[in-house]
């Protein structure tokens, strides 16, 4: 049986109808073709499924679309609808954070998520709260540097 | 730029190009990744209709297929399709080398989540349940899982292969030291972040139209057309990206692409495959298992004399690529070391497995881990450094630079590498600080190693050196640059289009990076090899370069000029004093009906090898690396961390140091993950347990060493590579032997410095704890 869901997705309000198997994940990416949120171990491991609902970052494969009913869900096309780079966005890019680019989406999710929760963050600290994306290519080297880099531009551009 | 005829006044005029090879550019796609704007095959609007496939897997290693009734699948909500191996158009086979890999189980299973049939549904759920409603009987049959077995029962791919040079018997016998030992190798996932994926969408005539994840256009269009039964040119294959591959993408991906045409064409509706984690891990093949046994003989300053290799390759239940990955495991068993007498023993064992496939360094990595133990071996044995021996048994000049396989090593660097790494990190003072550090703690041991890599570049399979491009410029000046090379993360496509920029000498924005796709460049090898930039790198530039030998003839022919007075540069075409931009002069050439299309092609050169003999130089260079790693083990838990690592390694002349510093980094920590976490389990009924990131376990953030510094040595290809750069992919994954050399030291610092800790692969918690074990044990009998 179908339910009807409202919610604000990447600025927009949203009202369809969903299955209440659909997970939030397969929502934004078939309903929705919002195609830049991956999918990378369908279960709540790798992080490529990054988003955000209501400003935290969480994990769209593991959660159900009717659980977003009401909510305000960012995804990675939503950071620059301008098409100016959000400085997350823009430093993995200055900075190599990014070789096959599958898990890098789930990565500046993530790390705006840090950049908020941690304004000061070190790189202790950048790695600790990275440990739930995976990334099979880069050795993490540049991915900690973008991080660092983004959280200073955001925190300087807020300040 | 170094142009001496150039008046002072125009030198703004000659500002470099952006993007010009040597620069660190970043990405081709970098912008649309952090946008979530760049597309992989998952990520294509689907065609109306479309339908989604899954397999189901056979629940045994080895089976007969007694009676198989699928009309409650057939019947179930929203299944279209059922697809088995009689509904195969054309062969149920989907082996790359040898015919021996039927795409579905026809009539037995030969591994544990073997597919025996497709489902084809309205939804993957709904395909899933359907799955479930089979009613198959099975005749369980006796299964050879393990190498140990496949030995016993001589349950080989070929028969045993040697290859070697010298009198190893006689070495062996008469050196003042002899030794002997073993090692285990476990095998790798290759744990690409985008799981298997194809789309095959029917076309006119039959015709298919795949969008793969596909490291090999080429082959599964030859391979899709083959099950199909139809003529390649009835099948096209396009790749516009991989969310990584690293092997694993090469001859895998036709599985699922040829199934995915199979269900397009008898339904007439697009079908997608795309694999979840776990059925991607339990379905494909992996990084091959070794065990490695080495008999050596040696001075008292820790040279070889004489060495035999016995390697058993664990290669699954078919050939696949594994003949030419052992091969290269025995090219490999020399490492960076001279072995005077040498005879390495392949066993290729064909085992009731997923069947093993290539994985970043072919083999190599099984190859050097083996030499690299038997350095920490002798080096315990005489209570030598192992740092010391390593470098007493470097190849040299004539007289010590003849491979086991008789090629010459003429491009060696290696003692420099080493030697300046030595420096550079100040070894000595590292290894007595780490003394100190064990000496002042009973809980905790540090280990170091330094190791070298010497890896052999080009497919060892001589046909495979070669490679197409296709170059448009378009009357505005802008190119579209197509070869047959794919992009999976590594920065092909950047590179190339970096030495398109150079020739033509205009902006790299200016050249569009294209999907590869086999109907623009055809009959292409897998990129793989690490050989994508060298191959593809050349093709680009000869197409580019006949495509400007016709701006040239046609401006020396329209101004009356010399050809040498013409010259390309900064966006511009000089042409004596004066100068036109590159697009006007593109545009004055299109006008004029000078074609401005071209193909490119190249072939290595100078390459030969006979398989028979195990002879030859089916090696065009060689690249070299070194790493130094520091490590600390938890004698109580096992736990272990790197917390150094140093790394000096050569890509040649660098097309782009940015991305070249990224392979390595990368490649190095994926190796770290093969000999530390990663490990591969299955259970007594061949059931692989380890199918998802819960069990199976690469490195993260914060698993990265603490202090992490690359280096590239500053050295040019002795060839006539590509701007003299040489290939980066596979080389810098073995430097993470370096780690696992360290945590051995860590481990036999606990005993009285000459007993050999035995220290598998991967050093897991438990298997450094084992170690621990044994090497304390051994104390307390006092039999050190
Ligand atoms: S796909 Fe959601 S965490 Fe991996
Ligand atoms: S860039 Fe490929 S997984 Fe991170």
């Amino acid at each position: 049986m179908a339910l009807s869901i409202n919610l604000t997705v990447n600025g927009e309000a949203v009202t369809k109808t969903v299955e209440p198997t659909c997970l939030l994940v397969d929502f934004l990416r078939d309903d929705l073709q919002l195609t830049g949120t991956h999918v990378g171990c369908d279960t709540s491991q790798c992080g490529a499924c990054t988003i955000h609902l209501d400003g935290q970052p969480v994990k769209a494969c593991t959660i159900l679309a009717v659980q977003a009913d009401g909510a305000e869900i960012l995804t990675i096309e939503g950071l620059a609808p301008e098409g100016e780079l959000h400085p997350m966005q823009a430093a993995f890019a200055q900075h190599h954070g990014l070789q096959c680019g599958f898990c890098t989406p789930g990565m500046v999710m993530t790390g705006i998520g840090i950049a908020r929760q941690h304004p000061d963050a070190d790189e202790a600290t950048i790695r600790r709260e990275l440990e739930g994306n995976l990334c099979r290519c880069t050795g993490y080297q540049n991915i900690v540097k973008a991080v660092a880099a983004g959280t200073r531009l955001m925190t300087d551009s807020e300040s | 730029m170094s142009d001496q005829s150039m008046a002072p006044d125009t030198a703004s005029l000659c500002d470099p190009i952006h993007g010009g090879v040597a620069q660190p550019i970043t990405h081709d796609s970098a912008h649309k990744h952090v946008a979530g704007a760049a597309f992989y095959v998952d990520d294509l609007p689907e065609p109306q209709d479309m339908l989604h496939l899954y397999a189901a897997q056979s629940p045994h290693a080895h089976a007969r297929i007694t009676s198989m009734n699928l009309d409650a699948v057939r019947q179930a909500s929203g299944v279209v399709a059922v697809i088995t191996a009689a509904d195969i158009p054309g062969h149920n086979q989907i082996g790359a080398v040898f015919k021996d890999e039927p795409l579905l189980a026809d009539g037995e299973v030969f591994y544990n989540g073997h597919p025996v049939f497709v489902v084809a549904a309205k939804s993957i759920e709904q395909a899933r349940a359907a799955a479930a409603l089979a009613k198959i009987d099975y005749e369980v049959l006796p299964a050879i899982l393990g190498i140990k077995d496949a030995h016993e029962a001589q349950s080989y791919l070929e028969p045993p292969q040697s290859m070697g040079r010298g009198d190893v018997k006689t070495a062996l016998n008469r050196a003042p030291h002899r030794l002997s030992g073993h090692l285990s190798v476990n095998g790798q996932d290759h744990f690409y972040l985008e799981g298997q994926v194809s789309l095959a969408i029917p076309g006119e005539d039959g015709d298919v139209h795949v969008y793969s994840s596909t490291q090999h256009p080429s082959e599964l269009q030859h391979l899709v057309a083959e099950v199909l039964g139809v003529a390649s040119h009835s099948v096209t294959v396009e790749v516009r990206r991989m969310g990584g591959g690293f092997g694993g993408k090469e001859s895998q991906a036709a599985i699922f692409a040829a199934l995915a045409a199979v269900a397009a064409k008898r339904t007439g509706r697009a079908a997608k495959f795309r694999l979840d984690r776990d059925d991607d891990m339990i379905i494909t093949g992996k990084r091959h298992e070794a065990e490695i046994a080495y008999d050596v003989s040696f001075d008292t300053d820790g040279r070889i004399d004489g060495i035999r290799f016995e390697q058993f390759i664990k290669c699954g239940y078919a050939a696949d690529l594994s003949l030419a990955v052992s091969d290269r495991a025995m090219f490999h068993a020399d490492n960076a070391y001279y072995l005077p007498n040498v005879e390495i023993k392949s066993f290729r064992c064909r085992t009731n497995t997923v069947s093993n496939t290539a994985f970043r360094g072919f083999g190599g990595p099984q190859g050097v881990i083996g030499i690299e133990r038997v350095m920490d071996a002798i080096a315990l044995h005489l209570g030598l450094d192992a740092l010391q021996v390593r470098k007493a048994n470097l190849y040299g000049g004539p007289g010590r630079d003849v491979t086991p396989y008789h090629q010459q090593v003429t491009d060696n660097v290696i003692p420099e590498i080493i030697g300046a790494l030595e420096k550079e990190t100040d070894y000595a003072k590292r290894r007595a600080a780490v003394k100190a550090f064990n000496a002042a703690h009973r809980w905790q041991k540090k280990g170091l190693a330094l190791t070298p890599v010497k890896f052999g570049i080009s497919f060892t399979t001589k046909h495979l050196n070669q490679a197409g491009a296709l170059v448009h410029v378009y009357s505005d000046g802008s190119v579209h640059l197509n070869h047959g090379g794919t992009e999976m993360g590594q920065g092909l496509m950047v590179k190339v289009a970096q030495v398109v920029a150079e020739e033509f000498q205009i902006d790299v924005d200016r050249v569009k990076v294209t999907a590869t796709h086999t109907g623009k460049v055809p009959n292409t090898s897998a990129t793989a090899a690490s050989s994508g930039s060298d191959l593809n790198g050349m093709a680009a530039q000869a197409a580019a370069r006949t495509i400007k030998e016709r701006l040239v003839d046609f401006i020396a022919e329209s101004r009356g000029l010399p050809k040498d007075q013409i010259r390309f540069q900064s966006n511009k075409v000089f042409i004596g004093n004066d100068f036109v931009t590159f697009d006007d002069l593109v545009h004055e050439a299109y006008l004029a009906r000078i074609s401005l299309s071209s193909t490119g092609f190249y072939k290595t050169p100078d390459i030969h090898y006979d398989r028979d003999s195990h002879t030859g130089r089916p090696f065009y260079y060689f690249a070299y690396g070194a790493a130094l790693s520091e490590v600390v083990i938890d004698v109580l838990t096992g736990e272990s961390r790197v917390l150094a690592v140093d790394i000096l390694h050569d890509v040649g002349r660098s097309l782009n140091p940015a991305v070249d510093l990224g392979q390595i980094e990368g490649g190095f920590i994926q190796g770290m993950g093969w000999l530390t976490t990663e490990e591969l389990v299955s259970d007594a009924e061949g059931r692989l347990r380890t199918h998802a990131p819960s069990t199976y376990k690469i490195p993260v953030a914060s698993d990265r060493p603490d202090a992490f510094n690359i280096t590239l040595f500053s050295n040019t290809n002795r060839e006539a590579t590509i701007h003299r750069s040489k290939a980066v992919g596979e080389p810098p994954f073995m430097l993470a032997v370096s780690v696992h050399s360290a945590l051995l030291d860590a481990v036999a610092s606990l005993g009285d410095g000459t007993q050999l800790p035995p220290l598998d692969a991967p050093a897991t918690p438990e298997a450094i704890l084992r170690a621990v074990e044994a090497v304390t044990a051994q104390n307390e009998r006092g039999d050190g």
